[in-house]
């Protein structure tokens, strides 16, 4: 085996997100990331990594340093805050007499 | 290969040419929760299918499309053997993910073929495979020959998928129905093949520097085992003729436009000047093989050799 594994290493490929679709009418989940050096051959590593069992119908990728995402630390205050706001679910409120199938 | 136990109609596993034992089955039975994506394990032709209408008795080979088979099968477990080899050595993880796959597509063509031309001599695919000698074999010199760089398994990898598209496309028409229902399954795949290595002849050839060196190199280097996977016999004259099988003459100008097409999108063609490069004169089809072949089957059959009747 020839396999220059140090040379490949010099510039690294990039990272990309994958996101499937199951079957038509659904929407695309993320899947997980891979490793590709450009868009053409990210969506053929997807296909050998995330659809080889009929998993999917489409698939995206998207370069992970395009997705902005919310810190993972700072669950409190971004995710929280609706705690105790009652209001904000339905069930908070009592039925009205004569309403039927609710 | 498949286990001794196959002698029970009742057993299946899924080895048709994925990473996907296991999985079997978990779309269905609802518990699709704990996958982002719903897995399902598909209805495609599966060696044990065969194996059961053999042992039923409802297909059985002629002798001419045993070997016819025989040939085919061992193009693809050879294949499967040299390319298992790259798992944990590609380049890339990904790029061992893929490598992987494409040898264990090639494992689960060679498994049906090999499974069917058996029938025919009362042999199982593992027969075949483990306790056949190397004259034995009817494999083409490509097939066996050696991985070298990741340029020169594109290279192989590249002309054989062109080559087994043509051919499969074509068995998918065979008069012989278990024949062409193994094509119809593999040309899906083998169609997969094709794009992944073309697309890494682009790459490499337009690449770096030393990329195209290599892309090159490799080209020189396996070029001269493509005229034997076109060469015509008396076998293959008399399957033609029946309309089992193909004569592997007719195959070759679509291989050429295709191929042509993808080199000279790379920019290869005029470098390489294919034509210019001599042929060797093959011989794999009668068990006349390179001094490659030999090592191989050593390391695939010791295990089987040494404990023969032992499942895994």
């Amino acid at each position: 085996m020839t396999t220059p594994a140090n040379e490949s290493h010099e510039t690294p490929w990039s990272l990309w997100e994958v996101f499937v679709r199951s079957s038509r009418g659904l929407s695309h989940v993320h899947a997980g990331s891979l490793h590709a050096p450009d868009a053409a051959m990210a969506l053929r590593n997807a296909r050998d990594l995330y659809t080889r069992r009929n998993e999917g119908v489409s698939i995206w990728v998207v370069p992970a340093d395009a997705i902005s995402s919310s810190d993972p630390d700072s669950k409190g205050s971004f995710f929280e805050s609706p705690q105790g706001k009652d209001y904000r679910h339905a069930t908070y409120y009592t039925k009205s007499e004569g309403v039927k199938h609710l | 290969m498949s286990t001794p136990e196959t002698s029970n109609p009742d057993f299946a596993i899924e080895g048709h040419g994925d990473i996907s034992v296991g999985v079997r089955g978990a779309g269905a039975s609802g518990d699709g929760s704990a996958s982002a994506t719903r897995i399902t394990p598909g209805n495609a032709l599966r060696p044990e299918d065969i194996a059961l209408e053999i042992r039923k008795g409802q297909v059985k080979p002629t002798k001419d499309v045993a070997e016819y088979a025989l040939r085919i099968g061992d193009d693809g477990l050879i294949l499967a053997q040299r390319l298992g080899h790259w798992i944990s050595r590609a380049p890339e993880l990904e790029e061992d993910v893929a490598l992987g796959n494409i040898a264990l597509d090639q494992l689960g063509h060679a498994r049906s073929f090999l499974t069917y031309a058996g029938a025919a001599w009362d042999k199982s695919e593992d027969d075949l495979a483990y306790f056949r000698r190397e004259h034995e074999f009817r494999s083409a010199h490509l097939f066996e020959q050696p991985n070298g760089d990741f340029a020169v398994t594109i290279a192989r990898q590249f002309i054989v998928s062109y080559y087994q598209f043509e051919l499969y496309k074509r068995l998918t028409g065979s008069t012989d129905a278990t024949i062409a229902a193994i094509a119809a399954k593999a040309l899906k795949e083998v169609d997969y093949h094709r794009d992944h290595s073309a697309q890494w002849v682009l790459r490499l050839a337009g690449g770096t520097e030393e990329s195209r060196r290599r892309i090159v190199q490799a080209f020189r280097l396996v070029w001269p085992y493509v005229e034997e996977l076109f060469e015509d016999d008396e076998l293959t004259a008399r399957l033609a003729e029946s309309g089992a099988g193909v004569q592997p003459s007719s195959l070759r100008a679509d291989f050429d436009q295709l191929t042509g097409e993808i080199l000279s999108e790379a920019g290869l063609d005029e470098e390489l000047n294919l034509e210019r490069i001599p042929q060797s004169l093959g011989g794999g089809r009668q068990g006349k093989h390179s001094e490659h072949l030999g090592y191989l089957l050593a390391e695939m059959q010791v295990l089987a050799r040494e404990h023969p009747g032992a499942s895994w």
